[in-house]
């Protein structure tokens, strides 16, 4: 890391305040353009897939337990679990998966 | 009156400040072990206040990216804060003052802005103030918690708890994803091609924040373009 830490942490925390306030406290105009309003609507959920796969096979020590603990995550994410149950369900599957795999070395 | 707006708001805030925990304690864990220290992990949550923001970016920390890539993908991971303040600007109370809304843009987060959304009518400041009063503790806490065991804990355990903000992420885009076929289209478009960045050569030189910034504006461009959304579906997403 030659980069400074602090000034990382100060480009991360102003661009999302901006991101937050600029519409909030300055633009206060409705969007009207359909393009613009259907593209942010789906920003998050292309964002948010893109951040979990394929990273999540990377996410724990074997590619193995990272795959069962997606395969898990979406199925109960699919069952409209909540947020908290399906990341903890997910954590579990992976904690015995990799306990298992110990027994094949 | 603000009082009773502060207390709903901090009763709001309860359940959302229980979740932030879990998921800010495997930040804090995940940062302490990739080399920060406890301060600066927790210092990233005070000032940040955003789950995927913050893995991202500590991705790049980590991996020594540029200033540039850190500030572009903080910009397209958390655009979606963007509509929901548009969408808050409408909802809070038009009296008091303009102050109020800066503060209150800080505390723009996905949960937060879930309740304030869902009060009838317009919503005082003091409501926010009321959830962003346990939900930020609640976030910071954790990630303190996080990372000062993160380095106690053994490793089977942290590999464990490593896919806990990806069952999150999965959590919140795949309910749509079942009765909105666009959004399903987004969610595989989007896994397919941060899958390409991974697998292809010279594809898989790109930087991590990259690959996400380039495919957040490919598909959801794409989506926008070929399947623009109709009022009805905008309402869903708030």
């Amino acid at each position: 890391m030659q980069n400074n830490i602090y000034i990382y942490i100060l480009v991360m925390a102003v661009v999302t305040y901006l991101i937050r306030m600029l519409p909030l406290a300055i633009w206060r105009k409705e969007i009207t353009s359909p393009f613009v309003k259907s593209f942010l609507f789906y920003v998050p959920y292309a964002c948010l897939a893109a951040m979990t796969f394929p990273a999540i096979l990377s996410a724990t020590m074997s590619v193995i337990s990272g795959a069962v603990g997606f395969v898990v995550a979406l199925y109960l994410a699919y069952k409209e679990r909540s947020l908290l149950t399906v990341a903890l369900i997910a954590c579990a599957a992976v904690f015995v998966v990799e306990r298992v795999m110990v027994f094949f070395g | 009156m603000k009082y009773e707006s502060y207390k709903r708001g901090v009763v709001a805030g309860i359940p959302i400040a229980l979740g932030y925990f879990a998921v800010s304690f495997t930040f804090g864990m995940a940062a302490v072990t990739g080399g920060l220290s406890i301060g600066q992990a927790v210092l990233i949550s005070l000032t940040n206040l955003t789950s995927a923001g913050q893995f991202a970016g500590l991705n790049i920390i980590l991996a020594g990216g540029s200033y540039w890539e850190i500030a572009m993908t903080q910009l397209i991971i958390n655009l979606r804060y963007c509509l929901m303040s548009f969408s808050l600007s409408q909802k809070l109370v038009k009296e008091g003052s303009p102050i109020h809304r800066f503060v209150v843009a800080f505390g723009v987060t996905d949960e937060i802005f879930g309740v304030s959304a869902s009060q009838e009518g317009r919503v005082s400041p003091y409501y926010n103030y009321g959830a962003m009063s346990v939900a930020i503790p609640g976030w910071t806490i954790g990630t303190l918690a996080g990372a000062v065991l993160g380095n106690i804990l053994p490793d089977f355990v942290t590999s464990a708890l490593g896919v806990a903000i990806y069952g999150m992420f999965l959590a919140i885009i795949i309910p749509p994803a079942k009765t909105n076929k666009a959004v399903l289209k987004v969610v595989i478009g989007a896994m397919l091609v941060s899958s390409l960045f991974a697998i292809v050569p010279v594809l898989n030189k790109v930087s991590g924040g990259f690959v996400i910034i380039i495919t957040t504006l490919l598909v959801a461009g794409l989506a926008a373009y070929f399947c623009p959304i109709e009022e009805k579906e905008e309402k869903h997403a708030e």
